[in-house]
């Protein structure tokens, strides 16, 4: 049975203009609970890799440069 | 990362805490101030800074027991009657003995709790009988609060970090335990001389109803793995019927706070507005007549605060929208809901299990020792009643203690090296396949057919059918799941979990021939309550390998309870007027 890519739109965003990764951060990755973020190979900054959120919101709050944003997730926003 | 890698390590440590969240770092906090020379080993499948149900922090303590405003008796009573006289008061009574003790530590680690203009603690009476709910006005601090103690008594911890089953030696004591990289599916043996469980709920049992498998009321990350390893351990588990429902905002899911809001004046009301309860502290028998108003000509139940001044529904908002679940605010401003202007939409949450606020959990007794020499459990995990959070750090406390004065008493004990293997294949088998079902359309289904079969009102012939269609989705399971990566694998082992406790809350339900704990186990073909029968704790195991379910006497009670307030808590409706 092979598998299918069926597209979902991910709850957290995060501004690259903002995002440190490049710099070596890695904390928004670090503290999820889910651990559902990555820092990009191709843009070496921190995306949602796994739509699987709590909207718990610890790497919002613990980016130290605010570029991460933490929304409902559409299904049940 | 997240590629398989091949890899089996072992280190050896006193105490094995398995769990960062609540009670684990207290336990391990307590275990090393105990003994500064045992070695403390802390494991979190996530990252302790930010792991378990206090991620983001609490707004309060529920059960605060102090001096002056209660006393244990009263707390031990409350307890006992609100968890339907199924209740083993020494745990309960011990840890209102020792909360208050705990609460100045914590404060002493800089949490602070409210405190009225005399510098006396801000109780507030939510609770049908005492007084007990402590406001924490910089609650959103106290993760930090305690990774900073962690760091300071040097406990090791490894984070990412996945415990799959724990280790016994021949004698039936614990040896430790063996866990799973999240990021690379390398494994550790952890061989140990006791073990603490502080592993959460199983709070991703039943099905939101949004549909999205992570919009559980408790942390997703809390998939039961606690009470699956416990399970596979031989040890016991009690009242597993006693299942926990919450209310809550509407698909928000988050908790509806009556707890905050109620000492300002808020409350649970019926579409009229009215209040219907009167009490909104958590029990079965609080959420049957929820449940009862949700389905009447009534219903829908909404959180009331807009008949408060705007300021007060205004600073209600700003605890509720900064502390336990932040994101609450956001999801008001989509709908654009305001506190002052509207009563919010509220429902019930899905089935999991949770001492926290139920009574479902590994069985305990008052030194959260479970059944198996050598493992404690504590926190929402452990069977003590109604702990929530200051039940989860002082139970937790007791369990370090006990846990660092026995390892100092054993020596490490010798465990099966066939059997680790067996777990790295029972564990890898989703990665050993070609093709196959992925754990996220297992779980989805799983926890459907929770939804449909098991979450009350419980009818045996439903819970049969459902038992037969999840030993199918077992069969897929153990067969035809596929995982792609170490994060997939993670996902795929917790899926192992949910089955698990789906196939434990089913056995224990139907065991259990009578109703009790309200809306938590209502048979509706066993709709009576039976003290003759039942008034007992059910106690699940695996025994020869099959599930099996005993009656367990409750000890005798220390606080007595007279006939006349047994059934306090089955008062909660609000009479209606002549």
């Amino acid at each position: 049975m092979p598998l299918a890519n069926t597209s979902t739109t991910v709850p957290v965003l995060v501004d690259e203009g903002k995002c440190i990764a490049d710099k070596g951060c890695t904390v928004c990755v670090d503290v999820c609970p889910l651990d559902v973020l990555r820092i990009s190979e191709l843009t070496n900054k921190a995306y949602m890799k796994f739509d699987e959120c709590w909207y718990c919101m610890p790497c919002e709050a613990d980016c130290p440069t605010g570029a991460v944003t933490v929304n409902i997730p559409y299904l049940l926003k | 990362m997240d590629e398989i890698k091949d890899g089996l390590s072992e280190i050896e440590c006193d105490v094995l805490v398995i769990g960062g969240g609540t009670a684990g770092p207290m336990a391990a906090y307590k275990a090393k101030m105990k003994n500064p020379d045992a070695k403390v080993v802390l494991l979190e499948k996530a990252n302790v800074k930010r792991s378990g149900a206090i991620s983001m922090g609490m707004d309060g303590l529920n059960n605060a027991v102090i001096p002056g405003h209660s006393t244990p008796e009263q707390y031990t009573k409350e307890i006992t009657i609100a968890n339907d006289g199924i209740c083993d008061q020494a745990a309960v009574y011990k840890y209102a003995q020792h909360c208050y003790e705990i609460i100045e530590e914590l404060d002493k680690f800089g949490i602070r709790f409210q405190k009225d203009e005399n510098g006396d603690y801000d109780v507030k009476k939510v609770h049908h009988i005492g007084t007990y709910v402590l406001p924490m006005p910089n609650g959103e601090t106290v993760k930090k609060a305690l990774y900073r103690q962690l760091r300071r008594a040097r406990i090791l911890i490894s984070n990412r970090f996945m415990a799959t089953r724990l280790l016994k030696g021949r004698s039936g004591r614990i040896a430790g335990a063996v866990a799973v990289n999240t990021r690379t599916a390398e494994f550790l043996v952890v061989r140990a001389k006791s073990v603490i469980m502080s592993m959460g709920a199983a709070g991703r049992l039943g099905l939101p109803t949004s549909g999205y498998l992570y919009g559980t009321y408790e942390n997703a990350a809390n998939s039961g793995e606690g009470y699956a390893m416990a399970y596979h351990a031989g040890a016991k588990l009690a009242n597993l019927e006693c299942f926990q429902i919450n209310p809550l905002i509407k698909d928000y899911n988050g908790p509806s706070c009556a707890y905050v809001a109620g000492p300002f004046g808020g409350f649970t009301a019926n579409s009229r507005g009215e209040r219907f309860i009167e009490c909104d502290y958590w029990s079965g028998q609080m959420m049957q007549e929820f449940y009862n108003e949700l389905l009447s000509g009534n219903g829908p139940v909404f959180l009331k605060l807009n008949h408060l001044h705007k300021e007060t529904a205004d600073h209600i908002e700003q605890i509720l929208h900064t502390v336990e679940r932040p994101s609450r605010g956001r999801f008001h401003e989509g709908r654009g809901t305001r506190y002052h202007e509207t009563m919010i939409e509220m429902h019930i949450s899905e089935i999991g299990f949770c001492s926290g606020h139920s009574a479902s959990g590994v069985f305990v007794d008052d030194c959260a020792r479970t059944t198996v020499p050598g493992l404690y459990a504590a926190g929402d995990m452990a069977s003590v009643p109604h702990n929530y959070m200051l039940g989860a750090f002082t139970n937790g406390a007791f369990a370090g203690e006990d846990a660092v004065a026995f390892a100092g008493e054993v020596d490490f004990e010798d465990y099966d090296r066939e059997e680790v293997a067996r777990e790295q294949e029972r564990v890898l088998a989703p990665t050993r396949r070609e093709d196959g079902i992925p754990p996220n359309q297992i779980e989805y289904k799983a926890r459907r057919l929770v939804n449909d079969y098991l979450q009350p009102p419980k009818v045996t012939r439903k819970y049969e059918l459902g038992q037969a269609r999840l030993a199918e989705v077992r069969d897929d399971m153990e067969n035809h799941m596929v995982a792609r990566d170490a994060h997939e694998l993670m996902r795929a082992m917790e899926v192992t979990s949910i089955l698990d406790c789906a196939d434990m809350a089913a056995f224990a339900s139907l065991y259990r021939e009578e109703s009790r704990w309200g809306l938590y186990h209502w048979r509706t073909d066993h709709p009576e309550r039976n003290d003759e029968e039942w008034k007992c704790h059910v106690l699940l195991s695996k025994q020869d390998g099959r599930m099996t379910c005993e009656k367990h006497p409750v000890q005798p009670y220390i606080v007595p309870i007279s006939e006349e307030e047994k059934d306090a808590y089955y008062k909660q409706r609000i009479k209606a007027e002549a």
